[in-house]
This record gives structure tokens, C-alpha cells and sequence, in this order.
């Protein structure tokens, strides 16, 4: 109970933390609770809307004698009928799984490669910082483009596609840590602990990686960001399963079906406005733990 | 220039020449190492158009396989294909044949450049001056308290903002044009009345660039202005009872911009898919329009041609921010 309010008083006094964190939990509850009103197999995809009702945002009247199955759409159907509230319930969910598996994958394989080559140094590190150099000048989306352009949206599924991401998402973890561990190793407490006749290992576990901490949260929530905005762009540019109504692919058919111009607003209103949450959500949560890592940012506000 | 840092600028040559090999060598190795075969997959698709023809398949692909150097050993068709590179021959687009991939990505770029680099540009200047603005303690209550408020666009998408301003600005209100380059009808030419309405049509697609990116530079400027601030020399500067319009620009803005140009050269690599994306979002007729057709059309030569001819452009464009950096950070050029 005191954790949680030691939790709380923290978060009172660094707001974007809070604010992030709070969208998140309404995310989190919107499917959760989302999923228990819809058939995830059925109601996402095309033609789960009678081809009655046509693309609308209002109910099925239940006294009308032509409504055979009274149903209501919350939020309106699309031009292909898909139920647009199970869209926003499967899409948030779906954007949300690869943006972490893919940066979940990215932040380990970029610690590891970061820890290493700053530990090791020499010919090793030389080549990966190479690696990293070369990587982040090159456009990640356009990398991908390739790849998942090659591979062909048929051997791509949701997973397929969070590693691909995951390809390009560890470059910003490699270079941040790699810095960090390079300075860390020559902080006091770590000459201490050597001299103290810890070993490397423990040096690593017990004294480094507790300092990294919220420079590894920093580099997750930068690597979802990343992983979010690639399997975005992807779907927009027409790449990866385009069956599944993730927000990329439903913002996906709204360009390519013109669905502003048609007058369909809420197709497009509901992918954008959860698509702006979860980034408005990732920023003030990166705002938040940049506060956290490095105090000094505080005298900026 | 005796002292210009040549083991510097040797550096960053390396880095260019290495991510160019970097880019070419995944254009050529990526298909390779799929099961898909795009030139069988091309057949297929004409001969199911013209009705399916079974008998000959297998010697027409091995005669275009032969026709393409594609029946020649790996490390042979790998020395080829650098050296098409270099010449500049990037092959067929297989949609639009016979134009060439290099011709079709020529006309596109000049539009991507364009609004790329106005955008960068404004983007930049007014995302530093804001920032250096938001920081210093002399500014306006609106200024350091109100605005930074809006910087949260800065992390929605720029294409997805695009596609709020296509609704609201110009199908609802009908302000500026839905999408395109140019109005239909128009040939691109050089005359007033063109360039206005090319204008018109770049309104939207610059206005979604530069609303989700200034506030990068914002934010970054106002953190190096704070920390300029606890300096010894400002402290200094204020005793010795400077202007205060000097202190901002000689002594704050221009120390705290140098790691902001530094950012500069960096976020391009980022900025390119942003404004990829916007393109398609209002058929721009740029790069990332062609990209997308490219895509749908399964026009691999295409798809790769585009994506070298980007990465080679953000490099080089880096390459030479890096060159300028040492005249604004005299501590660069010089030998340690």
C-alpha cells in the first residue's frame, strides 16, 4: 500500500508520467473491456455488418420492420462493413502487440549489442558502432519496405511482421547504452566495487544494470515508437497482412478508399483518434521517464 | 584551412561510401534470399491475363532469367549489379515499361526534394527560434507557458495529421486543394499562374510536415538554451550589463544551436519517411506516391531503384551538413 502511494505522490509531482500512464490504463480498459462485446473472429472484417446497413454511424433501429437483427455500431461500419467499434477494439490491441513485441525484441538485441561492445571494446566495438552509425542514416521504413516488399503480404503475418520491425528497432537502444555503460564504467562506484573484488558479472548485474534502468525504459518506449510508426507506415504504404484490422491497415483503406471525400468522417475519425492516443501516450510517458532519469531537465519547465 | 580536420572529413567519407555499399548490397541480397521469383511471378500474372498458357513456361522464365544475367553465379551477378549501380543504371520499371526506373524516380524527386527541404528549412527556423524564445526567462508568460502546450502534435504522425487537415481544411471548408501536385488539365510548365497553383497544392502536404516537426527543434533548443544559461559566461555577460538582445542571440542562441545542426543532419533519415507517407497521403507527386504505386503494382526494379536513390540523397545531404558543421563549431577543425 505504501509503494503504491509513494507511486502516487511521484507522479503528482512529474505529470507527463502520469498523464501517459493514464491514457495507457484507458487503452488497456477500452479492449479488455472492448473484447467482451465482440466476436474478434467475425466482427472486424469485411462484410461483418449486414450489407443492409449501409456505411453509417447510426444503430440499427430496433423498431424498424427492415432491421431483421437489431445490432448496434457505436461507432458506425465502414464502406466494406466492418463493425468500426471491433476494429478500434482489435486494432488498438493488434498496433499495440507488435509495438511492443518489435520493440521489446529491438531493446534486447540493442542492449546486448551496446553492453558488449562497450564492455569488450576494441575491434568489436569499432565494427558496431560502425553498424550503428551506418544504420541510423539509413530511412528504417524504406529498409523494410524492401524487405517486407520481397517477402510478399502472404508469408507476412502479425508476428512475421513484428520481427521485421525489429530489425531496425535496435539501433537507437545499441547507441544510448553503449554510451551510458562507456561512462558508467569509469563512475566511483564501480571502481569501488572492483576494488571490493566484485566480479564482472556482478559489477554488471548488481551495479550497472540498476543505474541503466531508466535509460532501458527510455530506449523501450523510443523503440515502440519507432515499432508503432514503421508498422504503420508499412500498412499505409500497402505492405504486410492487410487483413487484419490493425489501425495502420484501417488507416490504410481509408486513403485508399477516399473515405473523406465519400463523407465516411468516423472511418476515418476512429483509427486516427486512437492512433493519436497511443502517441500522445508514448511521448508524455518518454517526457516522463527522461524526468526521471535525468533530474536536470526539470529546470527546463 | 591548414588546420580542417582531415582525419574528420575521412571519416564521414567512409561513413557516405559505407552506407551507400550498405543500401545497394540489401537491394541485392534481400530477393535473393526469398523463395519468391518476381520475374516468374510477372509471367504468371500476364499469362493468366491472356489466358493460361502450360506448355513453354519454364523456358520462357529461363530465357528472361538468362535474358537478366539472373542464370550467372551469385558473387558474378552481385559485381554486376554494383556496376550497374555505379553507372547510374538502375534498370526497368516492369509496369511502365520502357521507362526506366532511374527517368521515373528523376521526374519524381525534384517534387520530394522540394518540399522536403522547404519544410526541413522552416522547420528548423522556427522550431530553434521558439525554443531559444521558450527558455529565456525575459519572454512572455503566452510564450513559456501556453505554447509549449502545443508541441504535443509533434508526436502524432505527420501523415495522420494529414489526414485531419485534408478533412477539415480542404473537403469541409474547401480552402486548398484534395491531392495532387498540380490541378488535372495543368502541364507542368514555367509560368506564374503554374507555380501558384503547384503552391497551392504543396500548402497542405508542407503544413502536416512542419506542424509534427517543429516540435523536435523546440524541445531541443530549449533544453541546450537552459543549460547555456547556467554558464559562466552568461553570468558574465549579464554583469558586465550586455543588451539583453545581445545576450540572447550571441551568447545563448548561438552556443545552444550548435548540437540543434548537429540534429539537422541526423533527423533527416527520420524525416524522409514522414514526408513518404505524407506524399501518399495527398498524391503528391513525389517519391513516395511512385513508391506506393510501385508497391501495388508489385514493381520490384522500382521499389529498390527508389529506395537506393533516397538513402544515397539523405546521405550525401548529410555528408555535406557534416562538412559545414566545422566552420560553425571552430573546436571541430582543429587537431587534438
Amino acid at each position: 500500500m505504501s509503494q503504491m502511494q509513494l507511486f502516487f505522490q511521484y507522479v503528482r509531482r512529474n505529470i507527463p508520467l502520469g498523464v501517459g500512464l493514464g491514457i495507457l490504463v484507458i487503452l488497456v480498459a477500452f479492449t479488455a473491456i472492448g473484447f467482451l462485446f465482440i466476436d474478434p473472429k467475425v466482427d472486424p472484417y469485411p462484410l461483418a455488418a449486414p450489407a443492409r446497413v449501409p456505411p453509417t454511424l447510426n444503430w440499427c433501429p430496433a423498431m424498424d420492420p427492415n432491421c431483421a437483427e437489431p445490432k448496434a455500431y457505436p461507432f458506425g461500419t465502414d464502406a466494406q462493413g466492418r463493425d468500426l467499434f471491433a476494429v478500434a477494439v482489435t486494432g488498438t490491441w493488434l498496433t499495440l502487440y507488435i509495438g511492443l513485441f518489435a520493440g521489446f525484441a529491438g531493446i534486447v538485441i540493442g542492449t546486448i549489442l551496446g553492453f558488449t561492445s562497450a564492455f569488450y571494446g576494441g575491434t568489436y566495438d569499432a565494427v558496431v558502432s560502425w553498424m550503428v552509425d551506418v544504420m541510423l542514416t539509413i530511412p528504417g521504413l524504406l529498409v523494410l519496405v524492401v524487405i517486407a516488399s520481397t517477402l510478399g503480404d502472404r508469408a507476412v503475418d502479425l508476428n512475421m511482421m513484428a520481427l521485421i520491425i525489429a530489425l531496425i528497432s535496435w539501433r537507437g537502444a545499441a547507441r544510448v547504452i553503449r554510451s551510458q555503460v562507456l561512462s558508467m564504467r569509469e563512475r566511483s562506484y564501480v571502481m569501488m566495487a572492483r576494488l571490493n573484488g566484485m566480479s564482472s558479472m556482478g559489477i554488471i548485474f548488481r551495479e550497472l544494470i540498476p543505474n541503466l534502468l531508466p535509460y532501458l525504459g527510455a530506449s523501450l518506449v523510443g523503440a515502440v515508437t519507432g515499432a508503432i510508426f514503421a508498422s504503420m507506415g508499412l500498412a499505409a504504404l500497402g505492405l504486410g497482412p492487410l487483413r487484419e484490422p490493425t489501425l495502420g491497415v484501417t488507416i490504410y483503406w481509408v486513403i485508399n478508399q477516399s473515405a473523406f471525400v465519400q463523407g465516411l468522417w468516423w472511418w476515418g475519425a476512429v483509427p486516427i483518434t486512437i492512433v493519436a492516443l497511443i502517441f500522445v501516450m508514448l511521448f508524455m510517458i518518454s517526457i516522463g521517464l527522461d524526468e526521471l532519469a535525468n533530474p536536470r531537465v526539470r529546470r527546463a519547465r | 584551412m591548414s588546420r580542417f580536420n582531415w582525419r574528420y572529413v575521412g571519416r564521414r567519407f567512409f561513413l557516405l561510401i559505407l552506407v551507400i555499399w550498405t543500401a545497394i548490397t540489401i537491394n541485392f541480397f534481400i530477393p535473393k534470399i526469398t523463395p519468391r521469383n518476381p520475374l516468374r511471378e510477372k509471367l504468371m500474372e500476364q499469362a493468366s491475363r491472356g489466358g493460361y498458357i502450360e506448355e513453354g513456361f519454364d523456358e520462357m522464365v529461363a530465357a528472361y532469367e538468362a535474358r537478366f544475367g539472373l542464370d550467372q553465379p551469385l558473387w558474378r551477378q552481385y559485381v554486376n549489379y554494383l556496376a550497374d549501380v555505379m553507372r547510374g543504371d538502375l534498370g526497368y520499371s516492369i509496369s511502365n515499361y520502357p521507362a526506366t526506373v532511374v527517368d521515373l524516380v528523376g521526374q519524381a524527386l525534384p517534387w520530394t526534394l522540394g518540399l522536403l527541404s522547404v519544410t526541413t528549412i522552416l522547420a528548423f527556423l522556427i522550431g530553434t527560434w521558439m525554443g531559444a524564445v521558450m527558455a529565456w526567462p525575459k519572454s512572455s508568460n503566452f510564450m513559456k507557458y501556453v505554447f509549449p502546450q502545443f508541441l504535443i502534435l509533434g508526436a502524432i504522425p505527420a501523415y495522420v495529421v494529414a489526414l485531419i487537415l485534408i478533412y477539415f481544411i480542404a473537403f469541409q471548408w474547401k480552402l486548398l486543394p484534395l491531392a495532387g501536385g498540380y490541378s488535372i488539365g495543368q502541364t507542368p510548365r514555367m509560368d506564374w499562374a503554374f507555380v501558384l497553383d503547384v503552391l497551392r497544392h504543396s500548402l497542405l502536404p508542407a503544413f502536416a510536415l512542419l506542424l509534427t516537426t517543429i516540435g523536435g527543434w523546440v524541445i531541443g533548443m530549449r533544453g541546450m538554451m537552459v543549460t547555456v544559461q547556467g554558464e559562466d559566461y552568461m553570468t558574465f555577460g549579464e554583469a558586465k550589463g550586455l543588451k539583453d538582445q545581445r545576450l540572447f542571440m550571441r551568447y545563448g542562441v548561438r552556443n545552444a544551436i550548435l548540437p540543434q545542426v548537429t540534429g539537422l543532419a541526423l533527423s533527416l533519415s527520420v524525416l524522409i519517411s514522414g514526408s513518404v507517407l505524407v506524399e501518399l497521403v495527398f498524391q503528391f507527386p513525389g517519391v513516395g506516391t511512385l513508391l506506393a504505386r510501385a508497391i501495388s503494382q508489385l514493381d520490384f526494379f522500382m521499389i529498390y531503384g527508389i529506395n537506393l536513390v533516397i538513402i544515397v540523397s539523405i546521405a550525401l545531404a548529410m555528408f555535406l551538413m557534416d562538412m559545414i558543421y566545422p566552420f560553425l563549431d571552430p573546436r571541430i577543425s582543429y587537431d587534438k
